[in-house]
C-alpha cells in the first residue's frame, strides 16, 4: 500500500519527500477537521452532564 | 502472494495505530486549542459589549445607549447568540473567565460552559445548573475539584454580578439528575433559595461518575456598582 504510493509519486527523492509530507498533512487535516469531530460523540469519556437514563 | 497479504495486514495495523495516536493528539491538544480560542473570543467580546452598555460611575442619567457600532463590529458579530452569562472563579485564577451558553449539547460545551435547559437563571431562586468540560475543549472545569466550601463563584450578566459561595461538593452517578433539581438533591421541593450547581466528569477522562459542586447565592449587585469584593480580592476589575 505505502510502497505503491511511493512508486506512484513522481520526481527525484527530494520532491517525493515533500509530496509525502503534503499528503500526510492532508490526512491529518481531514482527520482533525472532519473525521474526529464526527467520531467524538461516540467516545465515552467526554460527558459532563447528568441526564435521565435513556428509556 | 502470502507475503503480500501479510504486508498488507501489517500496514493496515500500523495505520490503525497511527490513527489512534492521532485521535489522542486531537483530543488532548487540538480541542484545547480550538476551545480556548473560541471561549476567549466570546469573553473578550462580551466584556467590551457589557462595559460599553453600562455607565461605570453609576450616576449618569442618560439611558445606556445600545452601542450603535456593535452591529458593524466584527468581534461582536462573532458572538454566539445564546450567551447566558460569564463565569468567574477566583480559585481557578485571577483572570479566569468563561462564557456560559444556553444548552448542554456537545457543540455548546465546546464553546463554553453550558446552562441546563429549563434551569433557573443567574441570581434567580432555584438552581442555576451548568455543565463544563473537565478535560479537552478548553477544559473550563478542569480544576473543579480544587473548590472548597466558602469559595466564590461569580456569575456576571449584563445587569449584575451574582456571587455564590460553595457549600458542598459531591460525586454522583451520571444518571443522578436530582443534583440539578431546583432544590438540589430534593426534587419536587419548591425552591426558596438561589443555588448554583456545576457538573463535570469524574474521574478525569472518564464518564463513570460526575463531580458536582453546589453553591448558594450570597449577593447580587448591579454592574454599575463595579466588581464585587469577591472579585476585587482576586485582582479582577
Amino acid at each position: 500500500m505505502y510502497g505503491a504510493v511511493w512508486r506512484v509519486l513522481p520526481g527525484p527523492l527530494a520532491v517525493r519527500l515533500v509530496l509525502v509530507l503534503l499528503l500526510l498533512a492532508a490526512v491529518v487535516a481531514v482527520c482533525f477537521l472532519w473525521l474526529f469531530p464526527v467520531l467524538e460523540p461516540y467516545v465515552p469519556f467526554n460527558q459532563q452532564t447528568v441526564e435521565e437514563p435513556a428509556p | 502472494m502470502i507475503r503480500a497479504l501479510v504486508r498488507g495486514v501489517g500496514e493496515l495495523l500500523v495505520t490503525a495505530g497511527a490513527l489512534v495516536l492521532l485521535f489522542l493528539a486531537y483530543q488532548l491538544w487540538w480541542t484545547d486549542v480550538v476551545g480556548d480560542r473560541a471561549q476567549a473570543r466570546t469573553t473578550d467580546a462580551l466584556e467590551q459589549q457589557w462595559d460599553a452598555a453600562v455607565p461605570t460611575d453609576g450616576t449618569s442619567d442618560e439611558a445606556p445607549e445600545p452601542p450603535a457600532e456593535a452591529e458593524a463590529d466584527p468581534v461582536l458579530a462573532d458572538l454566539p447568540s445564546d450567551v447566558v452569562a460569564m463565569l468567574r472563579v477566583p480559585r481557578f485564577g485571577e483572570d479566569y473567565v468563561v462564557p456560559v451558553l444556553e444548552g448542554t449539547g456537545d457543540l455548546v460545551l465546546q464553546d463554553g460552559v453550558g446552562h441546563y435547559d429549563g434551569a433557573a437563571l443567574p441570581g434567580e431562586v432555584g438552581n442555576f445548573a451548568i455543565a463544563g468540560h473537565r478535560t479537552t475543549w478548553g477544559a473550563p472545569f478542569n480544576p473543579i475539584a480544587d473548590l472548597v466550601t466558602g469559595d466564590a463563584v461569580v456569575v456576571e450578566t449584563p445587569e449584575e454580578f451574582n456571587v455564590y459561595r460553595v457549600e458542598v461538593t459531591e460525586i454522583v452517578l451520571p444518571t443522578d439528575v436530582r443534583v440539578i433539581a431546583p432544590v438540589p438533591s430534593q426534587p419536587g421541593e419548591t425552591p426558596t433559595e438561589a443555588w448554583l450547581t456545576m457538573t463535570s466528569c469524574h474521574p478525569m477522562f472518564s464518564a463513570r461518575q460526575r463531580y458536582v459542586v453546589h453553591a448558594l447565592l450570597e449577593s447580587s449587585t448591579p454592574r454599575a456598582d463595579g466588581p464585587p469584593a469577591a472579585l476585587q480580592a482576586a485582582g479582577v476589575g
